[in-house]
């Protein structure tokens, strides 16, 4: 009895003996400090000039006055720039389906059924995210090569198509996505479905009742993982597609390299921003709404 | 019963399809670094070595013209290449020390620092991690013009521009990695030293660095990866300095020999070794350290998982 009042008053009175502990280990604010200056200055500054440039005027080739034109905004309504952000939006969320479809499974497979080699397979999605994104993507290439086996004897010849664009979206972006959904499947509790199939579910009910709700959370911040760099992608569209299926960040660039007209490249670059942001809003409403419902 | 085996079957298919898929252009990669050139471009070549014939001589070298190792010397003796090789080696060090080292000191004072006063440092982070990169890219070019115009002191456009635009991205994933594990790891085994009569010195040296290590090691495998695989800020902010995957992408996009496959391959070996090796000292280190039902050997802290 004694003992068990003695529990009993040790587990109440825990989190106030906690909060008045003499002491907690914690560290000094000020060890921010490095990286806050860091980030005023290297990341706050550009995108501060970048603003500044968006709304200057552009004098002639390369040089500008600063003010508040918003002509380079307006340029971006001409048919020739939309269609580039829709094409560019669509490829992402198609490129991010597309990867969705083919890692989900793969990621399941793991989780599921994977036990000695579990560790074995996660480095074998791992080894091509740590090996050279030019290198992925010239080795595409050589495959998709109108002179390239496939061309020639499985008559697909789709480089410097969408469709090869397509392909090397889904190739590079794999991995990003297969680690997070992978980490969420790790975390099922897999006894679910087994009581949910004891109790007459077909595996399918069990599937789209259990798992995937409560993979769900993981599959979308993955999608979102590869969706952002894939509305910014620079290096593939240009390899994979020769310059025929160009995206946003091609034509930024090009108004940084070649055309030399930075005020409208700055405008593009605040519009991709801004088009990226909608989608991280929807994202966070999406994620505070789960961790209300507790899941 | 059968149907649950058919169904583990139909996953496994898929599975080796997919790796199949994910392992197919690094093999071709591989077995190319290997290729002759193409009959025509050899028999019309007048040196003795047919690797010192030039990337637009070539001829068609996506298919098979026979075997030859001699791209590996003709890579390793190029003159722009290693250079290149070793420029993106001195800035992705560099990257990966000066991010690590931030992204600790931010963690360790971000993970337990109330949720109002966080807030804003994580809204800044994530929004390093969420504007493209390219956006990033055209945005420090012209920042760093407009400061060597007004500070004669800033660097020209060049290693050190190219570094400073990197460490943005870098530092904010090494301090998401160490602070999971800083968080994860709980605070008792520090509370029991400090009981214990060890000062907040001696507690951080020998009690919460050493747990600590896996992850900063990670941060900064992943930060030097990362400054070595890119592209998109050099290739704005470079000057005239030549990275290697600034000379990688103009010879993928304006032709190349397989010398470059050839060191590309050599590259690939070095990173497999050291991805094993990471594995193993992840694992060994998790054995003497933790209990717990981690399967993964600690490879989910190496890609930032936890």
């Amino acid at each position: 009895m004694a003992v068990a009042e003695q529990t009993g008053t040790g587990t109440v009175a825990a989190p106030a003996a906690r909060r008045k502990r003499s002491f907690r280990p914690r560290y000094p604010a000020w060890l921010t400090a490095p990286s806050l200056v860091y980030y005023a200055i290297f990341f706050l500054g550009p995108m501060a000039i970048l603003v500044a440039f968006s709304l200057a005027t552009q004098r002639g080739f390369g040089s500008l006055s600063y003010g508040f034109d918003i002509a380079q905004y307006r340029l971006i309504g001409n048919p020739l720039y939309t269609t580039i952000f829709a094409r560019t939006l669509v490829m992402a969320g198609i490129g991010s389906v597309l990867t969705i479809a083919v890692g989900y499974p793969l990621a399941y497979w793991m989780a599921r059924y994977l036990t000695t080699y579990k560790m074995l397979a996660l480095l074998l999605v791992v080894v091509p995210f740590w090996t050279s994104f030019l290198i992925r993507t010239y080795a595409l290439k050589i495959i998709l090569d109108p002179n390239g086996y496939l061309a020639k004897y499985a008559g697909i010849n789709i480089l410097y198509t969408k469709y090869a664009v397509a392909v090397g979206l889904v190739y590079n972006y794999l991995p990003l996505f297969i680690l997070p959904t992978f980490a969420s499947l790790e975390r099922m509790d897999w006894t679910l479905i087994e009581a949910a199939t004891d109790l007459g579910a077909r595996p399918l009910t069990a599937f789209r009742q259990i798992t995937l709700r409560l993979t769900l959370p993981g599959v979308i911040t993955g999608a979102l993982l590869v969706f952002i760099p894939m509305t910014g992608e620079y290096i593939i569209p240009n390899i994979l597609s020769g310059g025929n299926y160009e995206f946003v960040g091609n034509v930024i660039g090009d108004q940084f390299n070649q055309a030399q007209n930075q005020p409208f490249g700055s405008a593009l670059s605040i519009a991709l921003m801004g088009a990226l942001s909608v989608f991280v809003i929807v994202y966070i409403l999406f994620a505070t709404k789960e961790e209300q419902f507790g899941a | 019963m059968r149907r649950r085996v058919t169904a583990k079957q139909g996953f496994t298919v898929w599975a080796v399809a997919v790796f199949a898929f994910l392992y197919l252009p690094i093999l071709v990669m591989v077995i190319f670094a290997f290729n002759k050139p193409s009959a025509t471009s050899v028999a019309a070549f007048h040196g003795s070595n047919i690797c010192n014939i030039p990337p637009t001589q070539v001829g068609n070298i996506t298919v098979w013209n026979g075997f030859t190792s001699c791209w590996f010397s003709a890579g390793l003796h190029d003159p722009t290449y290693i250079p290149a090789i070793v420029t993106s080696l001195q800035i992705a060090a560099a990257a990966a020390i000066i991010s690590t080292v931030l992204g600790l000191c931010a963690a360790l004072a971000l993970a337990r620092m109330r949720p109002r006063l966080r807030a804003p440092f994580d809204a800044l982070v994530y929004l390093t991690l969420v504007v493209p990169e390219i956006v990033i890219a055209v945005a420090s070019l012209i920042f760093f013009v407009q400061a060597r115009n007004y500070l004669h002191a800033f660097p020209p456009l060049g290693k050190a521009t190219i570094l400073l635009g990197q460490v943005v991205f870098n530092a904010s994933v090494a301090m998401l990695i160490i602070r999971a594990r800083f968080v994860g790891m709980g605070d008792t085994l520090e509370e029991a030293a400090y009981d214990l009569g060890s000062g907040p010195m001696a507690t951080f040296r020998q009690v919460t660095l050493p747990r600590l290590m896996p992850a900063i090691v990670a941060a900064a495998l992943l930060s030097f990866t990362f400054s070595f695989d890119d592209y998109v800020v050099p290739a704005f902010t470079n000057g005239t300095t030549n990275t290697w995957p600034i000379v990688l992408y103009s010879a993928v996009r304006f032709g190349l020999t397989p010398a470059i496959n050839a060191l590309a391959t050599i590259m690939l070996t070095i990173t497999v070794l050291a991805v094993i090796v990471t594995a193993i000292v992840l694992r060994r280190s998790r054995v003497r350290a933790a209990p717990g039902q981690d399967q993964t050997g600690g490879l989910d802290i190496a890609v930032g998982l936890r």
